[in-house]
């Protein structure tokens, strides 16, 4: 009936596990009591769960993200604790197995959950605002995206009180993942957790490569798109191009695991070299899909707070491109050590270093964009300025790695997890965060806690360093990763300084929560307007904050790059008038249909990671009618009516009035 | 790029007599396909590459007649994006082909 799965499949004799699964059972339970005390049940359907807005799908995800950051840095500074404890034959709190699952979780967590819905979140946010669109392309795909991604969190979520999760590291390498050496459930959650999501993804990236070719507003021409519009879109080719790679991967994984099959198993002709090979054929440029539109969002923000356009907008276009298209060139360099020959690794090697010289002419770009600008070190520069220095040295570090010679000492010791950190929190935590202090009063209509803000800033930066400075140097005694313990005691003092680096960005976590908090507390103070808090450059900032649903009443011109900012420019200013006549607005009805196929596709998922066969056969079937219930359904659109729309811009410019 | 923003932006629909050639030549290059074979009076090279050769001209007969390929409509972007996914393809493809060949002679498992 139940498959595998039985009551001993919960762990009860781990407590750390219990603890855990209690605090989220009695906080669940809490918001779950909260939210049917204030009969709030019917709005969230309504208004969020069904809806096909982009903006508030671009609010959920990040929002999810968020949550999965808390969750994700619980298993972060587990690790760290165990490394200053494991020291000299001493064992530590965690043992082997458990261990293991936590470095899995964190790096899946963190990649899958944290950082790829920050992305998408902030394209969901930002792009069609930017190209003076009204929604994306295929907005129920868009509901239906985040719904997948939502039940591949789920899934991961519960691995962790449901059976366990996998043992082996981040990418599951065969033979390892295979039934042979790992013939419990994790693998399983991997597969099934990153299957949904990444389906998510891939439509998510079919969606925004569309909306952004085909739904740019009159006289947006390609080369007057904002830059973090070129960086979604250069994004969305690589998530098109890759996800597949990462989609067919995992399948053939899941036939040796279910059907018996040996694509990457020790016997019968599996290639587990050819495993390692297609990861990470999707593995290098996902890493790159991550930085793009955090490179976007610097672009943005050193723009408008130094009050100059962009230096070398056409340059940092084609940077875009070419790391776009190198980013598909270099990923042997993740496996120097696999035995290829030495023409091989040279190749690899030199594509690498050469996707240096373009991030450097970004680099300079934003340097000579604030030479001579004035600057306002508002959070989002404080968070902009902390990148250029700490990417730029994880990117050395990283043309170190690009040095096959080097690259044979350096192989999976702390000096790789020194490095992706460098970039990763570096770039595009720092970036998400840029973006979020940036366009969270566009999202809610009023700004963020400077003072909260920069607290967590500085928390974050210089808790980053004291964290994994000490990573590097420990490379070089010869630290491996992922070490449960260790027998040198001397290794000991730097995994300490790295813990209480741990320690300081959680205080920087926690100043992000209540930078949440008390600014939702002064929200009256903080309103803001006008739609414009930061007297910006894009079309975004020229409708009000939040947007009404249909975003713009009237569709924008364009006539050049940062168009809002020169029509500011013009004699006598932008003047936000009240048109005298207005129109019905064509939009997408909101849907249910998109949140109960993931339903079923997350009842699918567990169902084939327990093997719980006619459970499998209810998630399928469930799909699929619903689905084909959407493609019959033809009433999937609406008119707002004119008279609706001079109601919502008669109140935006009263509000506009009040403040003048 | 105005021809871009529009719902109606020019793609191509096909004719009737796009769609005929396209069917007619298809069905030739088919059946020059299969003859070689099976009359079996030419060499196993010829026959091979024939077979690709004929192959490859269907690919490209079925892309531009069926499926409208051509760089006039939609502001190029469909043969932009089909180039550029033939090189990324190339590119993954050759790559790993290269990159496990390679080892295969370096580890001497052959």
């Amino acid at each position: 009936m139940f498959g595998k799965l039985s009551l001993d499949s919960i762990p009860y004799h781990e407590p750390i596990i219990m603890v855990t699964a209690a605090v989220i059972g009695i906080v669940g339970a809490l918001v779950l009591g909260l939210i049917t005390y204030y009969r709030k049940w019917g709005y969230l359907w309504t208004e969020w769960v069904t809806s096909i807005d982009h903006k508030k799908i671009g609010v959920m995800y990040f929002l999810v993200a968020l949550v999965m950051l808390i969750r994700g840095f619980a298993d972060a500074i587990m690790m760290r604790s165990q490394q200053a404890i494991a020291a000299g034959g001493a064992e530590g709190f965690l043992p082997p197995h458990h261990y293991d699952q936590i470095f899995t979780a964190h790096g899946v967590i963190m990649i899958f959950f944290v950082a790829m819905p920050m992305v998408i979140g902030l394209m969901n946010l930002v792009v069609p605002l930017q190209i003076g669109a009204r929604d994306v392309a295929f907005p129920f795909m868009n509901n239906l995206s985040f719904w997948l991604f939502a039940a591949g969190m789920i899934l991961v979520n519960v691995s962790l009180v449901v059976g366990e999760f996998a043992k082996t590291g981040w990418l599951a390498y065969a033979p390892l993942s295979e039934l042979q050496y790992s013939p419990d459930v994790g693998v399983d959650y991997w597969i099934w957790a990153l299957q949904l999501s990444g389906i998510g993804t891939t439509l998510t990236g079919i969606n925004f490569f569309v909306t952004i070719l085909k739904m740019r507003t009159q006289g947006m021409t390609l080369f007057r798109m904002p830059i973090f519009t070129w960086t979604a879109l250069c994004t969305n080719v690589l998530i098109i191009l890759s996800f597949p790679i990462l989609t067919a991967t995992i399948a053939m994984l899941t036939l040796d695991r279910y059907l018996g099959m040996h694509f990457f198993t020790n016997d019968m002709g599996g290639s587990q070299m050819m495993y390692v090979n297609l990861i990470w054929a999707w593995g290098h440029p996902e890493v790159y899909i991550l930085i793009l539109p955090a490179f976007g969002v610097f672009s943005e923000v050193i723009a408008t707070f130094t009050k100059k356009r962009l230096f070398g907008y056409k340059t940092m276009v084609w940077a875009t491109a070419a790391i776009t298209v190198l980013s598909f060139i270099v990923w042997l360099h993740h496996f120097f050590t696999m035995g290829a020959g030495a023409n091989v690794n040279a190749f690899f090697g030199i594509m690498t270093m050469i996707i240096a010289i373009p991030t450097g002419v970004k680099i300079f770009n934003w340097l000579f964009t604030m030479y001579r600008g004035r600057i306002q070190f508002t959070t989002p520069v404080l968070w902009t300025i902390g990148f250029i220095i700490t990417f730029t040295l994880g990117g050395m570090t990283g043309v170190m790695l690009a040095v096959p010679g080097a690259n044979f000492v350096l192989h999976n010791s702390l000096f790789v997890i020194a490095h992706f950190h460098n970039v990763i929190i570096g770039g595009v935590v720092f970036g998400m965060m840029a973006g979020l202090s940036y366009w969270f009063p566009k999202a809610f209509g009023f700004t963020l806690s400077e003072k909260w803000g920069k607290r967590s800033f500085w928390c974050w930066l210089i808790g980053f360093y004291m964290a994994f400075m000490p990573l590097y140097a420990l490379s070089f005694f010869g630290a491996m990763r992922r070490m449960q313990s260790y027998e040198q005691s001397e290794w000991q003092p730097l995994m300490i300084v790295a813990w209480v680096g741990a320690v300081i960005i959680a205080a920087g976590i926690a100043c992000m929560v209540i930078q949440l908090i008390v600014s939702i507390r002064d929200r009256e103070k903080n309103r803001d307007l006008t739609g414009d808090p930061w007297d910006g450059r894009t079309l975004e900032w020229s409708t009000s904050s939040p947007p009404p649903n249909y975003n713009f009443a009237y569709l924008p011109k364009v006539d050049s790059i940062d168009s809002y900012w020169e029509m500011k420019q013009q004699p006598g200013g932008f003047k936000r008038e009240l048109a005298t006549k207005f129109e019905d607005v064509h939009m997408p009805k909101n849907t249910a249909e998109g949140p109960i196929m993931s339903l079923f596709s997350l009842f699918f998922g567990f169902a084939l990671i327990w093997h719980i066969w006619w459970l499998v056969g209810l998630g399928a079937i469930g799909m699929f009618v619903t689905f084909m219930f959407r493609i019959f359904n033809k009433d999937t659109d609406y008119h707002v009516s004119a008279a609706e729309v001079e109601e919502t811009e008669r109140e935006y410019h009263k509000r506009l009035e009040m403040q003048a | 790029m105005s021809d871009i923003h529009t719902s109606h932006d020019g793609a191509s629909h096909g004719s009737y007599k796009s769609y005929t050639i396209g069917l007619v030549l298809s069905i030739v290059l088919t059946l020059i396909a299969f003859g070689v074979v099976m009359t079996g009076s030419f060499s196993l090279p010829v026959m091979m590459v024939t077979v690709v050769v004929t192959a490859v001209i269907q690919v490209l007969v079925q892309l531009v007649l069926f499926m409208h390929l051509n760089t006039k409509a939609e502001g190029g972007w469909n043969v932009i994006s089909f180039v550029f996914t033939i090189g990324i393809l190339t590119l993954i493809v050759g790559g790993s082909l290269w990159i496990m060949h390679n080892i295969h002679v370096n580890m001497m498992l052959g």
